[in-house]
C-alpha cells in the first residue's frame, strides 16, 4: 500500500467546499464543443420529478445530469471538461 | 346490515381501481410533456429509421418506406415513472416484429437511439412478440413533436421513459448497456406493475 495514499475522509473538507459552490457564477467548459460559460447562462430542462438536465447553449451537450432518486440525487458531470467554483 | 352492504360495495369499487392502475400511480387526464432536451425538428425528407448492430445486414427505411409498412392500431394504458397514468390511449405504429422481420441476430438486447442524445435499453424479448411499436400517430393525429413525433418507440407495458421520443433506430447488441435514465439511478427494466422505478427496486 502506498504510504501517501489516504482514505476518502481526507478529501472531505475540500470536496465539501467545492460542492457547496455558488452555482450561477460557476464556470464550465463543455465536454462536447469546448465552449466555456457560466452555469447561470446554460440551458436547463426540468423533467418533472425525474431530474434536471443542464445543457450547453452552444451544442446542446448535457453538461450536468441530475436525477431524483428517493430523496437522494444522482449527479453525472461527465459532460463538462471542468467546473471552476469559489 | 347496512354497514356490511356499504363496506362490501366500497371494497368492490376499490378493487376495480386497483387493477386499472399499477401501484403508486394516479390517473391523469392531460398528457404531460417530459423532455430532457430540446425538441428536435428533423424534416421528414431527412428522417430515416435503422436497425443496426449485431445483424447480418443493417436495415434502413426512409419516412415514405416506413409509412408503407403494415401498421397496427393499439389502444392501451401508459404509465410514467413520475406517477401519472393514462388509460385507453390510442396509437398507430409499426410493430417492432415487422421491423425485425428476416433479421438474423444473436443479440439479446437493444438500445433505442434518437434525435438528440437520448437512449434507452431493453431486452430484445421485451420489444418482440407484439409488445412494442414505432408509433407515428396518437388519437388519430400525427404524433406531435413535443410527444416524440414524427415517431417514438412505444413499449406500453414498461414505464414510459422506455418509449423513447424521436426514435431513429434500434441497435441490437449482445450485452445490455444502460440508457440515459437507466444509467442515472432509474431501474434497468422498469415494470410499472412491480413498481421498478429506481435501482434496487
Amino acid at each position: 500500500m502506498d504510504e501517501l495514499r489516504l482514505d476518502g475522509n481526507a478529501a472531505a473538507g475540500t470536496l465539501g467546499e467545492v460542492f457547496s459552490f455558488e452555482v450561477t457564477t460557476a464556470e464550465y467548459a463543455c465536454g462536447g464543443c469546448g465552449k466555456a460559460g457560466t452555469l447561470g447562462g446554460a440551458a436547463v430542462y426540468e423533467v418533472r420529478d425525474l431530474g434536471i438536465i443542464v445543457r450547453c447553449p452552444g451544442c446542446d451537450n448535457a453538461l450536468i445530469r441530475v436525477a431524483h432518486n428517493r430523496g437522494r440525487y444522482l449527479v453525472d458531470l461527465r459532460g463538462t471538461k471542468y467546473l471552476a467554483t469559489g | 346490515m347496512g354497514e356490511g352492504f356499504f363496506s362490501r360495495g366500497f371494497r368492490g369499487r376499490r378493487r376495480n381501481q386497483d387493477t386499472a392502475l399499477p401501484p403508486g400511480q394516479y390517473l391523469e387526464d392531460g398528457f404531460p410533456v417530459l423532455s430532457a432536451g430540446p425538441t428536435p425538428r428533423t424534416p421528414l425528407e431527412e428522417w430515416d429509421f435503422s436497425v443496426v448492430g449485431e445483424v447480418d445486414e443493417p436495415k434502413r427505411w426512409t419516412w415514405e418506406e416506413f409509412r408503407a409498412l403494415p401498421s397496427e392500431e393499439i389502444t392501451t394504458d401508459i404509465h410514467c415513472v413520475t406517477k401519472w397514468s393514462k388509460l385507453n390511449t390510442r396509437w398507430e405504429g409499426v410493430s417492432v416484429d415487422t421491423l425485425l422481420e428476416g433479421v438474423d441476430t444473436s443479440a439479446e438486447y437493444i438500445t433505442a437511439y434518437c434525435d438528440g442524445d437520448y437512449t434507452t435499453n431493453l431486452p430484445l424479448e421485451e420489444v418482440t412478440g407484439g409488445k412494442a411499436w414505432v408509433a407515428y400517430a396518437y388519437e388519430g393525429e400525427p404524433l406531435e413533436p413535443e410527444h416524440g413525433g414524427p415517431a417514438r418507440l412505444f413499449v406500453p407495458h414498461l414505464y414510459f421513459w422506455k418509449s423513447a421520443k424521436w426514435v431513429r433506430g434500434l441497435q441490437l447488441i449482445a450485452h445490455d448497456i444502460p440508457g440515459f435514465w437507466e444509467g442515472l439511478g432509474y431501474h434497468n427494466f422498469g415494470d410499472p406493475w412491480r413498481e421498478q422505478r429506481y435501482w434496487g427496486d
